[in-house]
């Protein structure tokens, strides 16, 4: 299967600090893959670099053969680039509903079938921003990606500080968004054992370079790379 | 219903009339026939709430603060007046059309240095944009008149039947139906898609261009509309007033527009139509009160205000229409503080 999201030999960062050497990742249409690594990996900066919101040193960065590399983030997000920032980022003074019509774009997901996905967005609909608790921030966070139709979502650390049941019901729609939909998906995770079941593929980041790539259920069956990398003990892999 | 139409109706249904709205341009109707002595200071507070109006749209909706709004007020202002005193248009609602696209041009062509910065900056090209045009206003005597202004202007009637009377009231009545209008407009701007992707890149410009918002293009296009609005709001000022001087560009004016929105509030259209009348009437208020200090007074409101948070004083405010509400209809509160109040 051709290429969805090519990124070759990227070198980016903030300001004069390099996170990520030289980066070179291929994604093809319809995979998930979970981007793994402990804190600091360069994770969340791979994530921004395709979004196009960190300082890019070199290499180039391709969606389904449209170089993207000298893009504002606005036209990446507009060719098909959506993201679910780790903060959220809900826009406080804008309504859920308002939230996700502010960037609809024409496509298969409409506000009506995030509501479907997530009932409680719908029960929420004139909710601002601020009066959401953090789980239905993520749920609005997701929806609002999904309303811009992209062709790939990227998802960093979705669940990071929500309560467990949270937690589960949102790994459900992911794992509904992703495979009945068919989005290609990239989901920063710093939680192995959450990630893998929704994951075809794992790539593991270390000091922003990828030192481990392979199939979800390959990593599954070798638990001792995820001890070797992330510290994860054998049973919380499965 | 594709994702297109479905924002379209949501937008709709968000822009849905309220009733309190139906009261406040009621009374502003009435009001012409309550004050019927008072056409000039109506006409004045119209203006003024115009002028307003375009404020919150850039400040209220995009975040971007200026200081020299007065710039396009005033290019405005000397457009209907040059087009008038040199017969070019006669007209005056297609000299006031003819008037805004002036002020449109001007702010079209230096949005682009105001989506340069953030808040001082901003503040500070905007300021400079106003003293700048002043200067060259005074410089060009010629064909502003320099500080006599433009002398001899002569309004026809609108639409060749409605002439203008010295008591003021064809002017209210124009005026009072161009903010109609173009209130009618905004409300429509700010309820639409592009007006919530305006409200998006005030919570937080970078991350509204990540999730696909064109920030500088979305406000070089409410800056553009915005100089629209304020040129109109200076054509009706020499349109109602047969005047146009180097006054039309002080800071002044500017920095009263700042305040009218802080007395109303920004961010929902009524705030600068509310604060022109509470503005003027203030204004009004302490200069029968104290001639020579009345500035100190209206400062002092300012600064309560300020310190209280209009958040506040808006629930003091609103107490007793709510409570007749709750007693009358029997249902919670339906006045509400407005929105964006609570943003940090």
């Amino acid at each position: 299967m051709a290429d969805l999201l090519a990124i070759e030999a990227l070198r980016a960062g903030y300001g004069e600090a390099v996170v990520l050497p030289n980066m070179t990742l291929r994604i093809t249409d319809g995979q998930v893959l979970a981007v793994l690594g402990r804190n600091g990996t360069g994770k969340t900066t791979l994530i921004n670099s395709i979004v196009g919101i960190t300082r890019r040193f070199g290499g180039s960065i391709r969606l389904g053969g449209l170089d993207m590399t000298a893009m504002r983030p606005d036209q990446r997000a507009r060719a098909g680039i959506g993201w679910v920032p780790q903060e959220r980022n809900i826009f406080r003074s804008l309504t859920v509903e308002e939230n996700m019509t502010a960037v609809a774009q024409d496509g298969p997901w409409t506000v009506a079938k995030v509501y479907e996905m997530f009932p409680r967005l719908k029960e929420r609909r004139n909710n601002f921003g601020n009066q959401l608790s953090g789980g239905e921030q993520q749920m609005l966070a997701i929806g609002r990606a999904l309303t811009l139709n992209p062709r790939v979502l990227l998802l960093d650390e979705p669940t990071e500080g929500l309560a467990p049941i949270i937690v589960e019901e949102l790994l459900k729609a992911l794992g509904t968004i992703t495979r009945s939909s068919g989005i290609c998906s990239i989901i920063v995770e710093q939680h192995a054992q959450k990630i893998l079941g929704l994951a075809d593929r794992v790539v593991i980041l270390e000091r922003g370079t990828i030192v481990h790539d392979a199939s979800s259920s390959a990593l599954k069956a070798d638990p001792a790379i995820l001890e070797r990398h992330l510290g994860v003990s054998e049973g919380a892999a499965h | 219903m594709s994702a297109r139409d479905e924002v379209g109706f949501h937008a709709q249904q968000h822009a849905r009339w309220h009733w309190g709205e139906f009261v406040f341009w009621i009374a502003a109707l009435a009001c012409a026939f309550v004050f019927p002595s008072r056409y000039l200071i109506m006409t004045d507070i119209v203006r003024l709430a115009l002028f307003a109006l375009s404020l919150d749209l850039i400040l209220g909706y995009a975040g971007i603060v200026s200081l020299g709004h007065a710039a396009f007020f005033g290019v405005g202002a000397y457009a209907a007046g040059l087009l008038s005193l040199h017969g070019i248009i006669t007209e005056p609602v297609i000299a006031l059309i003819v008037a805004g696209l002036a002020a449109m041009l001007l702010g079209f062509a230096t949005s682009f240095l105001v989506i340069r910065g953030v808040d001082l900056t901003r503040l500070m090209v905007t300021l400079g944009i106003a003293l700048l045009l002043e200067a060259l206003a005074e410089r060009f005597s010629d064909i502003t008149g320099g500080t006599d202004g433009l002398q001899g202007i002569e309004m026809q009637p609108i639409l060749k039947i409605f002439a203008f009377d010295m008591f003021g009231k064809t002017g209210f009545f124009y005026s009072l139906i161009v903010l109609f209008l173009l209130f009618l407009l905004a409300r429509r701007v700010v309820h639409s898609p592009f007006g919530l992707s305006l409200r998006a890149i005030k919570n937080n410009p970078l991350r509204a261009a990540a999730i696909g918002i064109p920030v500088n293009r979305r406000l070089i296009a409410i800056y553009t509309l915005a100089a629209f609005y304020a040129g109109i709001a200076g054509a009706l000022f020499t349109q109602t007033t047969a005047l146009a001087s180097l006054d039309v560009f002080a800071f002044e004016r500017s920095a009263d527009l700042m305040l009218v929105l802080v007395i109303g509030g920004a961010g929902y259209l009524y705030g600068g139509l509310i604060g022109a009348l509470v503005f003027r009437m203030l204004q009004e208020v302490f200069a029968a009160i104290t001639p020579q200090y009345w500035q100190f007074w209206i400062g002092l409101v300012l600064v309560v205000i300020v310190l209280m948070g209009r958040a506040r004083l808006h629930r003091w405010v609103l107490f007793l229409p709510n409570l007749i509400i709750t007693q009358l209809a029997g249902r919670k509160a339906v006045v509400a503080v407005p929105e964006g109040e609570s943003d940090g």
